[in-house]
């Protein structure tokens, strides 16, 4: 069967010009409606015009991830720990968030075990944190914990609540975190109690000690 | 006059679209005080329009001159303290106005066929309604505007594998920045005012296609006046709708000034106390809670111990109302002629709509979070059970025309 389409070439000699024809639409006059070709056609350039439209929209879509510098504002930042008394914190921001450096008293650390089987995950098997804070305390050194204080929840920044059985959270309260938008409680290692909302404990961002008073969060070692 | 009517009826269908849609477009003559909400939103819309594009003109959307930029509009730009009060009081009488219309298209079973496309297209201009509420409020950058923001953003978190993405896709940022802040600003003031409008012609052309419904639930057009064709129950639009519909205008006006003029905050509710502070994405707010109209969702939302299951059933609470259409099963459109069930159900419905829509704005104790699950399982109840109590419900007759005539 020869090609339908055809290259064809205009009688005019001073601008030779040249057109593509589909042949058969004169068979088409003739018989009536091609519905076979008709349909193709509507299906085809249906196709290519959706893949245009799809392609269009891309830049569109992407434009609205973060930017280059959205994505660049993500410097490692120093912080004094020395000024902080025992049961206190500092919050310094990193990336934006809050970051919370928080000086446990030996009375609080004594507590965390206890809370063990109250958590959803004690040995934080669920949650984000580097491998050398995987540990009962969830920090390099026991008394210092540094975290990022947003709630696993809906992203609230958590209260510190460390006193053992305040009022406003029930005589069983251990001291710890709570969230006032939802009501999600951690314990004073920001690990998820069970029967709240938040899924997850909260994260601890990469950290170093650069000298015994001074850390640097967002690296994991003092060359990088 | 006559000349240049004629002169451009040839032209474009003015007299004859004037004719079909107002003043020959027969309307049931039993209309009660609950057929004014309609056009009240309608009238908010335009409220809401004007006194945002004013507003515009003296508004930064910036994340460093946002706040300030509002507090300029309150003090330093002429009369800009009104077109803020409007505006923010026009947000929250949006709710109000749309609340009651849909309450009247419960009640009297606005929503059931031949209507179910007069109410899905009425509930997506809610949807679209709840996005503009709640990009507008991030727009003055308080604290309240940009946790509820992080907030409402990390709900798609809970998607899973993809959510994480998703938050960071809607925020630009990886967490709630100025570049949230200025496509907010995009949507709220062309995106969707443009989605709604849309949808509000959507919703009035399927309306002047079926005809509306009325408080006996009775389908004027299976009475039609044999010699000229008009609905019996039926008058015209206009004049006799227009002038009703002016009464409830003046009322509502009335009570609108009111409040621009004495209590612009409503005690808090329409614009947050702690919304008076710049936004500190360090520190969330001591409580938090969204304004009013968001209320009832987010007690759902934080009584379930489980954030995927919550964000699902928050989401269910919203997007339930469209299926009422094929939800109730009752023979008969209107509460007037329904069983003491269906009576039943609605009123426990009412009280726990408002009971969580309280609860939301209480901080989370155990004992909050219990009387939540109680009211909001009654609220589920209300829609999932629908099938089965309106089937079994004992309805009275429904008269052939329409009464109060």
């Amino acid at each position: 069967m020869p090609s339908p389409i055809k290259i064809f070439r205009v009688a005019n000699k001073k601008w030779p010009m040249y057109g593509l024809a589909v042949t058969g639409i004169e068979k088409m006059n003739t018989d009536g409606v091609d519905k076979g070709k008709r349909r193709f056609l509507l299906a085809a350039s249906s196709v290519a015009g959706g893949i245009a439209v799809a392609g269009t929209a891309t830049p569109f879509v992407l434009s609205m991830l973060p930017s280059q510098r959205a994505l660049a504002a993500g410097a490692p930042v120093e912080v004094d720990i020395s000024k902080i008394e025992p049961g206190s914190y500092v919050t310094v921001a990193w990336r934006g968030k809050p970051v919370w450096v928080t000086y446990r008293t030996q009375a609080m650390l004594e507590q965390l075990p206890k809370n063990d089987p109250l958590l959803r995950d004690p040995n934080s098997n669920e949650s984000t944190q580097p491998d050398y804070c995987k540990n009962e305390y969830r920090s390099i050194k026991p008394q210092y914990l540094v975290h990022v204080n947003i709630c696993t929840h809906l992203g609230c920044a958590p209260l510190l609540k460390k006193q053992v059985g305040d009022p406003s959270l029930g005589a069983s309260w251990p001291g710890g975190f709570f969230c006032p938008c939802h009501g999600s409680r951690y314990d004073m290692s920001v690990r998820v109690f069970k029967d709240v909302p938040a899924p997850l404990n909260m994260v601890i961002p990469p950290y170093v000690y650069k000298t015994d008073s001074r850390i640097i969060i967002g690296q994991d070692n003092i060359h990088s | 006059m006559k000349r240049l009517m004629n002169w451009i009826d040839a032209r474009f269908p003015l007299t004859s679209t004037w004719k079909s849609q107002v003043t020959e477009y027969y309307a049931p003559k039993n209309f009660n005080f609950w057929y004014f909400f309609g056009s009240l939103a309608l009238l908010v819309l335009v409220i809401q329009i004007v006194s945002g594009i004013f507003l515009t003109m003296n508004y930064k959307p910036d994340s460093a001159l946002a706040f300030n930029s509002v507090e300029y509009i309150m003090r330093d730009v002429k009369w800009g303290w009104l077109i803020r009060y409007i505006h923010s009081t026009g947000a929250s009488m949006f709710f109000v106005v749309v609340y009651l219309h849909m309450f009247r298209g419960i009640i009297y079973g606005s929503y059931k066929k031949p209507r179910e496309l007069i109410w899905i297209f009425g509930m997506l201009i809610f949807l679209v309604l709840m996005a503009e509420a709640f990009m507008g409020y991030l727009l003055p950058w308080g604290q309240m505007s940009y946790w509820g923001a992080q907030v409402i953003i990390s709900l798609f978190g809970a998607i899973p594998v993809v959510g994480g993405a998703i938050s960071t896709w809607i925020r630009g940022d990886f967490v709630v920045s100025d570049a949230t802040l200025n496509r907010f600003f995009a949507f709220h003031v062309i995106a969707l005012p443009l989605i709604l409008l849309g949808l509000v012609v959507a919703h009035l052309v399927a309306l002047h296609e079926v005809g509306s419904n009325n408080p006996d639930g009775i389908e004027i057009k299976e009475h039609l006046d044999p010699e000229t064709g008009i609905p019996l129950d039926g008058i015209p639009f206009h004049p006799y709708y227009t002038i009703k519909d002016l009464v409830g205008v003046v009322a509502f006006l009335f009570i609108f000034s009111a409040i621009v003029f004495f209590a612009p905050t409503f005690g808090g509710h329409f614009l947050e106390a702690n919304n008076f502070l710049p936004a500190n994405p360090m520190k969330t707010p001591p409580t938090i809670e969204p304004v009013w109209y968001f209320t009832p969702y987010y007690a759902i939302l934080r009584a379930v111990p489980n954030k995927l299951v919550g964000v699902i059933l928050m989401g269910l609470s919203v997007v339930i109302y469209f299926f009422v259409p094929w939800l109730d099963r009752s023979p008969v459109k209107s509460v007037r002629y329904r069983g003491v069930i269906y009576k039943t159900a609605l009123t426990l419905f009412v009280i726990s709509f408002l009971a969580l829509g309280f609860l939301g704005t209480c901080p989370p104790t155990p004992t909050y979070v219990m009387i939540t699950r109680f009211f909001g399982t009654l609220y589920f109840g209300f829609f999932l059970l629908m099938p089965w109590y309106t089937r079994i419900d004992k309805t009275k007759p429904v008269p052939e025309r329409v009464t109060n005539r």
